[in-house]
């Protein structure tokens, strides 16, 4: 999953230079949006769906298996529409769509739709719980980082953040499971949930957490935090170095601002100066920041995902794409790419509203 | 300052609680009467009996279904009726009549009736999905079907072959997953378009087997629940549950933690460092599958006699077998596995590089060539498709590994573009005519013949003697003389064909202590969970 | 130049207040931004780091008895100890003979994404700052829809496509990180495209392409390369990633990525075969992020980072 960090990193930068340009006015924002969204649902379609139909590895046989007689196969590729130009079955695709039907998964035997409902709870989930570990330690790391610009701890915090940046998350993920469940036994291994337990809570959100909590199965609900803590601990390792090496260089910007120094000369206590004003304008530029990496491990992290056995949408695109299984790929892209897009969308609405200046 | 050290102090606190309360998570073991079982099961696409042709698919199908004839778990090697009680040969060994068991009962409840089992033989044909083979070359098509499987009576069934085979052939085939009977009434209930059910039974069940198909999702999870009115009385363990850990250190984990009752897909290497722990045991089951090596005949070098008889010297045999296959696999160089009727036991070639390097030269390739060797992506194939690239170059054959996906390496190989490639192969039933047909027998080279299923086609190698002996054993009706059939033919097999079959599997099963009586057998599916005690 | 610095002139020549030509108030600029690299004790470490791969892969040939492909069945998984100072892997491979050879494969790596990204990258963005208009808008929402793709899973679409091994690796790796430099390039290219030497150029009556390629590309290159070398690290992550799944270099090669990921089912009784590889990415990723941020403060101070 680190490469997904190291993605998220760069996509988080680049977007958001995106998002601070600041627009003129709030409608054309919106088809600006509108457009962008709809451009890139096109895009997104239209890549995935070429590599589906050029890579080498097989749906038919995926469908048939290895052992099939060239009847069996022949039968299934007019079945699944094969034959025709590539331009049309893009468009019969495209048209269905439209019609919200994403096709039928060949791996789960499932409509597409319903695996993506089923697999992405379990990402949100985990993003979710990530994102909040990176920004409740990540801020006052950056905060502290800032205060104290260039003694040790400055260092030891930029040290850790770098860190968060250079380590292979799959690796990092194999070592913590190694010592803190084979080894010490405090946690409990890969998967959502013990095996036991599945099955007895009523899936309605997908969200484990959610749904044992509505439903009071206290113990499940314990059971599934325990399985959360060390992928989400993962992700959040990257969102927490990213948070908080944001968080700091906002910081020194406000800190040298005239305002701080007029109100230090005030006499203002130090924690007043610190917290109630320069963060608060440090928080506005943070929200940013906060739903870019939320957007970003929403992506689906691959790897971390594999090392935890965490059936999410990020396995399950990838599997997906071994298997050849290319109308999964194309939906949970096209879902993962709306999410980004979405996430980026709303943050930015945020941004707005909190942010004063942008009401001119 | 002071209040920025305490917030970051407080939100790791925060961070260190939500974590640490979880110390110690009940590790009580798993429920009596259930058996939790990891195993990487991301090769099961459907469960329908007529479609499944994967291992986790055969195996889970062997506990939903039973088959017109069947292994039992307490004597793998006999053949014995399964829904059938018993069955006549007509004189001239065309027609089999079967007499179904009395008393059986589906999952649903309904009865086991003569007119199941030909429902059920019927709609393998008429659904021509990729295992229907089995059964279509017996003669059986869309038209004829119909005629030649009928119900007599309530509960008895006649069979025709329309082809020249003998029926001990036949009753062997229809031991494999496409003679599973499903209950005609239930399935026909779920029929849309004249699938006969197809759609419905890729994830549901509907047969008489000792476990009924609970909930299955892709890549998670396979549940299965205890039929109560099975024939041999309910089994032990209430609930089945296959676990989808593709990780096989992760399932060893589970294993000794007790969060698993068995690990299924261990290595050699894990194996041996559990050996130690007391609650674990490990049992030993030989299995049919083989991994071996083809060359493309069409290929202008590897095409050569004698450059095939090379390869033959180059692999490592016994240096694999006892490293990093130990314990798994054993040398095993013909192509009916051993342990079964019909086996050649013979190991005549061994590493021999000299040898290699002097045949070589006889073919005039003496100062080398480069070839690709393409392999599936898993242990062991990587280990061993590196270790013959290594003994290659030291011949002067340079060599390039491609790891692939099934997915991808199938289509290559199917398509003949493979150079010299390293893959498995487990017979469809227990009969070596099973083997026999995918090795030995390629009536027909041509590209647009596209034989696909035959192994002997992909690698385009064609011997019309060879092809005359595989359908003479498959038509010989006195058993001593077709068991000398396949030897001979085999014998033919290991010294001039495209294939270097190297390894035997044998699959090592660990679990918890209690757990005791799992039955695994010579195929894919032969394992029995109605046995199992805890 | 007639007054050739001699070695006791030399520090004072590049400190002088008065430079005489043009050479040498540039030698001068990058002698001062190495005065406050060098003042920089972590990014110096991450110089030191990299210097020291660069060595390791230059003398792999010396620093090893093989080339890290030697089998020996018969010595496998042992661990750590004199003979194999980080012990044997799966097949009887030294793994520090692999660690050292894989260098090069990293460096090899990271050096190609660098060299196809960045031009693609200053090409699109320069051309769609500078010329704007339709131009602009369909570039960045090309680039915009890279963005938006779950990055990841498009290198692993295109390897697929292209099939497994590290040039298609590479590739894959290099489509899906251009498109931040084309975003970087742009914006600089924005601030500058009015400014007066830029002005002066198109009077004179120079060629867009010229412009671009003469005026503003050089301008764009120092955020660039601050960008290329935080990016890096990243790029290092993804292709270990690629490896570990399967998708990069192909066996035998000595891929760190690749050798965790066989690691991986050794890790609970051979903890060195998956752990050594693991260190190994951490400590160069880590170094070039060390060097990009050092790098940063020197040539981008407007990042404000330390002093």
């Amino acid at each position: 999953m680190s490469q997904d960090t190291a993605n998220a990193k760069t996509t988080i930068e680049a977007a958001g230079r995106i998002s601070r340009s600041a627009l003129p006015s709030r409608l054309f924002a919106i088809t600006k949006h509108g457009f962008s969204i709809l451009l890139t649902f096109v895009g997104l379609t239209a890549i995935t769906f070429i590599i589906g139909r050029v890579m080498p590895a097989d749906p038919v046989l995926a469908i048939v298996g290895d052992r099939a007689s060239n009847e069996v196969y022949e039968a299934m590729r007019l079945q699944l529409g094969l034959d025709k130009p590539l331009i049309q079955q893009y468009l019969i695709y495209l048209s269905n769509i439209l019609q919200g039907d994403f096709g039928t998964s060949i791996m789960t035997t499932r409509p597409v739709l319903d695996d993506i409902i089923r697999f992405f709870p379990a990402t949100l989930e985990l993003a979710t719980i990530a994102t909040i570990f990176g920004v409740f330690l990540g801020i006052p790391m950056g905060v502290l980082a800032a205060v104290n610009q260039g003694r040790l701890i400055d260092h030891v915090i930029r040290i850790i953040g770098l860190f968060g940046y250079s380590v292979p998350i799959f690796w990092l993920g194999m070592v913590a499971l190694l010592i803190f469940y084979a080894g010490l036994g405090w946690l409990p291994g890969p998967g959502r949930i013990a095996v036991y337990y599945d099955g007895i809570v009523e899936a309605r959100s997908g969200i484990i957490l959610l749904d044992s909590a509505l439903q009071g199965e206290w113990e499940i609900f314990w059971n599934a935090l325990h399985h959360l803590v060390l992928p989400a601990s993962m992700l959040a390792t990257f969102a927490l170095a990213y948070i908080a090496r944001m968080t700091r260089s906002f910081m020194l910007d406000q800190l040298n601002q005239e305002y701080i120094l007029t109100a230090r000369v005030k006499g203002l206590s130090e924690g007043a100066v610190i917290w109630r004003h320069a963060f608060r304008n440090v928080l506005v530029q943070l929200i940013t920041i906060i739903g870019l990496t939320y957007a970003s491990l929403l992506e689906g992290s691959v790897l971390t995902e594999t090392i935890f056995a965490w059936p999410g949408i990020g396995q399950y695109i990838t599997t997906s794409l071994f298997n050849a299984d290319m109308n999964a790929v194309i939906g949970g892209t096209v879902v993962v790419g709306i999410c980004f897009v979405g996430v980026n969308v709303l943050s930015d609405i945020l941004y707005r509203i909190v942010d004063p200046r942008s009401h001119d | 300052m002071n209040m920025t050290l305490k917030s970051v102090a407080l939100a790791a606190a925060f961070a260190v609680a939500a974590a640490m309360p979880m110390a110690g998570p009940a590790n009580a073991g798993t429920p009596k009467n259930m058996l939790i079982m990891a195993k990487n099961i991301d090769d099961l696409i459907t469960l329908d009996p007529a479609e499944v042709f994967e291992f986790t698919g055969g195996e889970v199908i062997a506990n939903v279904y039973d088959r017109v004839m069947m292994f039992e778990p307490e004597d793998l090697t006999t053949l014995v009726g399964g829904v059938t009680e018993s069955h006549t040969i007509s004189d001239d060994g065309k027609t089999i009549v079967f007499k179904v068991r009395a008393g059986q009962t589906f999952h649903s409840g309904n009865p086991v009736t003569a007119a199941d089992v030909a429902f059920s033989l019927r709609r393998v044909v008429k659904l021509k999905k990729t295992p229907s083979f089995i059964l279509t070359q017996f003669g059986w098509n869309k038209g004829n079907v119909d005629g030649l499987i009928k119900t007599v009576d309530a509960m008895h069934v006649s069979v025709t072959m329309a082809a020249d085979f003998s029926p001990g052939l036949l009753l062997n085939a229809l031991s494999a997953g496409v003679g599973s009977v499903v209950d005609m009434k239930e399935v026909m209930k779920h029929a849309k378009d004249g699938d006969f059910g197809y759609g419905w039974l890729k994830n549901h069940s509907a047969g008489s087997g000792a476990y009924s198909l609970q909930t299955w999702n892709a890549n998670e999870i396979v549940s299965l629940s205890a039929h109560a009115g099975y024939r041999h009385g309910a089994p032990a363990m209430g609930r089945i549950v296959m676990r989808h850990v593709p990780e096989p250190a992760a399932q060893r984990l589970m294993v000794e933690k007790g969060d698993a009752d068995m690990a299924r897909d261990l290595t050699p290497d894990q194996i041996k460092g559990m050996m130690g722990n007391a609650d674990i045991v490990v049992g030993d089951y030989p299995k049919a599958a083989l991994i071996y090596m083809a060359t493309n005949n069409a290929h202008p070098i590897l095409g050569k006699d004698k450059v095939r008889q090379a390869i033959r010297y180059v692999v490592d045999y016994k240096g694999m077998a006892d490293s990093f296959l130990a314990g798994q696999y054993k040398i095993h160089q013909a192509f009916w596995p051993s342990g079964l009727w019909g086996s050649l036991e013979e190991t005549p070639f061994e590493m021999d590089l000299a040898k290699a390097k002097a045949l070589l030269a006889e073919a005039g390739h003496g100062s080398g060539f480069e070839i690709v060797i393409d392999t599936l992506k898993k242990s062991p194939y990587p280990e061993i498709a590196q270790s013959v690239q290594a003994a290659l170059a030291k011949i002067g054959v340079k060599s390039q590994i491609i790891l692939s996906e099934g997915k991808t390496l199938w289509p290559k190989y199917r398509a003949r573009k493979h150079q010299l490639i390293v893959a498995q192969w487990s017979p469809d039933y227990v009969d070596p005519h099973s083997n026999a047909d995918a090795f030995a027998h390629n009536p027909d080279n041509r590209m647009e013949a596209k034989l696909t299923g035959k192994l002997a086609w992909r690698t385009s190698w064609e011997n019309p003697s060879i092809n005359a002996m595989t359908e003479r054993a498959a038509k010989e009706l006195d058993l001593v003389k077709r068991e000398k059939l396949y030897m001979d033919l085999q014998r033919k097999v290991q010294m001039d064909g495209p294939f270097t079959v190297m390894f035997q599997k044998s699959e090592q099963v660990a679990s918890r202590k209690n757990v005791k009586n799992f039955v695994s057998g010579a195929n894919f599916d032969l394992v029995f969970y109605r046995t199992i005690t805890k | 130049m007639t007054d050739q610095p001699t070695e006791t002139g030399l520090k004072e020549w590049l400190l002088s207040d008065t430079p005489q030509s043009v050479a040498q108030a540039r030698c001068q600029r990058l002698y001062l931004a190495w005065l406050s690299f060098s003042a920089n004790p972590i990014a110096m470490l991450g110089l030191a780091i990299i210097v020291v791969l660069v060595g390791m892969a230059a003398a792999a040939p010396v620093l090893t008895g093989g080339d890290g492909t030697e089998q020996a069945l018969a010595n496998r998984l042992q661990p750590p100890s004199v003979a194999h100072w980080f012990g044997t892997d799966e097949l009887g491979r030294d793994i520090y003979d692999r660690i050292v050879w894989g260098a090069r494969i990293t460096l090899y790596i990271v050096g190609l994404v660098a060299i196809i990204v960045v031009p693609i990258g200053l090409l699109v963005g320069t051309v769609a700052g500078y010329v704007g208009g339709w131009v602009d808008i369909i570039l960045m929402r090309v680039t915009d829809i890279f963005l938006a793709f779950p990055r990841l899973i498009l290198a692993l679409a295109f390897v697929a496509v292209l099939g497994p091994g590290l040039e298609n690796a590479v590739l894959a790796i290099a489509l899906t990180t251009w498109s931040p430099f084309a975003r970087i390039s742009r914006a600089e290219t924005l601030t500058i495209r009015n400014a007066e030497h830029i002005l002066a150029a198109r009077v004179q009556g120079a060629s867009t392409a010229r412009i671009i390629v003469h005026h503003v590309t050089p301008l764009c290159l120092s955020s660039v390369i601050v960008r290329l070398t935080l990016d890096m690290a990243g790029i290092i992550l993804v292709a270990a990633g690629l490896g570990f799944l399967g998708l990069g270099a192909q066996p035998p090669l000595p891929e760190w990525g690749a050798m965790i990921s066989t690691g991986r089912q050794y890790m609970l009784d051979q903890w060195w075969v998956a752990t050594i590889p693991g260190l190994a990415i951490l400590i160069v990723s880590m170094g070039f992020n060390l060097l990009g941020d050092g790098l940063r403060d020197v040539l981008d101070p407007r990042s404000g980072g330390t002093s």
